[in-house]
Order: C-alpha cells, then sequence, then structure tokens
C-alpha cells in the first residue's frame, strides 16, 4: 500500500477553533494540489473540518493539555485523512439518525452524518487514550500527475 | 472570514441579510444573537436573506434549526430566501430543505407570511 503513496503532511494541533479553521484550509489544499476536483475538495475539506470540531469540541473538550492528530495522504487512487483526538472516546453506532422526524429539528447531530454523505469511507477506531477517525475519498478523476 | 448582518423592513417583515459563513464559534453566535434581539423586540416574521452566505456548517445549520424553532415557539415565522448552491445542497442531504420554506425572490418571499 505504502508504495502508492504519492503524498502525505502530519499535523499536530492544539485544542482550539483555529485548529478547526487550519485544518478545512490544510485539506482542501492538499485535496487541490493532488488533484481532486474543486467540488471533491470542497467536500473532504468540510468532512475535516466536521471531524475536526468533533475531535476539538467533544474529544479534547478545549483542553490546553490534549491534541489534536492528524494526517492527509494522497494515492494513485484516493485520499485519506487520520484525525485523532485524546479525549475519552465515543460510540459512533449509538448516534441519533438525524434525518428521523423525531430528530430533524434538533440544533446539533449532523457532524458524522454529513462526514458520511460527504466521503466514501468513514470509520471510527478507539484509542487509549482518545478516538481516530479515518475517512478515504475515492478519485472520481485522475490524479495530478498520472 | 465570519459572518456580517444587517437588517431591514419591507411592509412588515424583518430582512435579515446575511454575508459570509455560518460556522461553529462567531458565524453561528452571531445568527443567534440577531434572532434573539428580534424577538425580543416582538419581531417574529423574519426572512433570512443567505444570498451572500458561502459557506454553512453542521453548527450553522443547527444555527438555522434553532432559529426556525425558536420563531416558530413564538408564534411567528421564519423563512429562508437566495440560497446559495452549496447551502441548497446541505439543505437537501440533511433533508431540511422540506422543513424551511425556502424562497428565491424577495417579494413573493414576503407576501407569503401569514402576518
Amino acid at each position: 500500500m505504502n508504495e502508492s503513496i504519492t503524498g502525505r503532511q502530519t499535523l499536530t494541533l492544539p485544542s482550539t477553533l483555529d485548529t478547526v479553521d487550519r485544518m478545512e484550509q490544510e485539506a482542501e489544499k492538499f485535496a487541490s494540489d493532488h488533484g481532486f476536483d474543486e467540488d471533491d475538495a470542497a467536500n473532504i475539506a468540510m468532512a475535516v473540518r466536521e471531524a475536526t470540531v468533533n475531535a476539538v469540541l467533544h474529544g479534547n473538550t478545549y483542553s490546553r493539555d490534549k491534541q489534536v492528530h492528524a494526517s492527509l495522504e494522497a494515492s494513485a487512487s484516493d485520499m485519506t485523512i487520520r484525525i485523532a483526538d485524546e479525549g475519552t472516546g465515543f460510540n459512533a453506532a449509538v448516534l441519533p439518525d438525524p434525518l428521523l422526524p423525531e430528530n430533524i429539528l434538533r440544533g446539533s447531530g449532523r457532524g458524522v452524518f454529513l462526514m458520511r454523505a460527504l466521503m466514501d469511507e468513514v470509520h471510527f477506531r478507539q484509542l487509549t487514550p482518545g478516538t481516530e477517525l479515518t475517512m478515504i475519498k475515492h478519485r472520481t478523476t485522475g490524479p495530478l500527475n498520472p | 472570514m465570519s459572518i456580517k448582518v444587517s437588517t431591514r423592513q419591507v411592509d412588515g417583515i424583518v430582512i435579515l441579510d446575511l454575508s459570509g459563513r455560518i460556522t461553529l464559534g462567531e458565524g453561528s453566535v452571531t445568527v443567534r444573537d440577531a434572532i434573539r434581539d428580534l424577538l425580543n423586540k416582538g419581531e417574529k416574521y423574519i426572512l433570512l436573506n443567505l444570498g451572500d452566505v458561502s459557506y454553512m456548517d453542521s453548527s450553522g445549520l443547527g444555527e438555522l434549526v434553532s432559529a426556525y424553532t425558536s420563531v416558530k415557539n413564538a408564534g411567528g415565522e421564519l423563512k429562508l430566501l437566495n440560497l446559495t448552491k452549496k447551502v441548497k445542497d446541505l439543505l437537501q442531504i440533511t433533508k431540511l430543505y422540506t422543513v424551511f420554506d425556502v424562497k428565491d425572490d424577495e417579494a413573493s418571499a414576503v407576501a407569503s407570511f401569514s402576518k
């Protein structure tokens, strides 16, 4: 798998709202630089924003002692993003479905739903401590320099 | 980067012209405060003009839903005007497009309120 990687970037950032904006911008630039079209890059950036909000807000609860660890990786076939927090973890399987009539007017709870709608694969893994989220976007257009 | 809000009245309807991004933090808080101020003044027929809103995240979506519920609970109406493609796509993905009354012409939007 590693031999097909065409680009990789890692970041370790504090648990702040600035990190949310920074990750969104880094992901969009990385996707564009590695040949994803404007729509895909925008979708990747939004999914990364939502994931980083969860890491900063729900995982690390804005703690100055906890970091957000991220990696962006491009290959000939897809882009893989990993975002990990140092929080107490959570169970994505029990998240309420925001499309159900009883949830549609809730003021929150759409972040993970949007990630799944915007990306091709979304996986959660429990760490000790923390949660690692992996998101994959497959290429619909060719890489920048095939 | 964040949001700007200006307010005007047309035939008894308050139009909030929003421009920028409605995202977690300042953007969402600005919208929340604007709606709360209007309701405190007794203004409960509100048209949100989103024509210059370039971007919204799940927090911004949640803020729109909360605004809709607050205005409805106050006995008023909140409608949306001039959605950009990105915002319209988001509302459709989350099925919120069927919740909101969405308009694309200001005059007919103003006339549609059951005031």
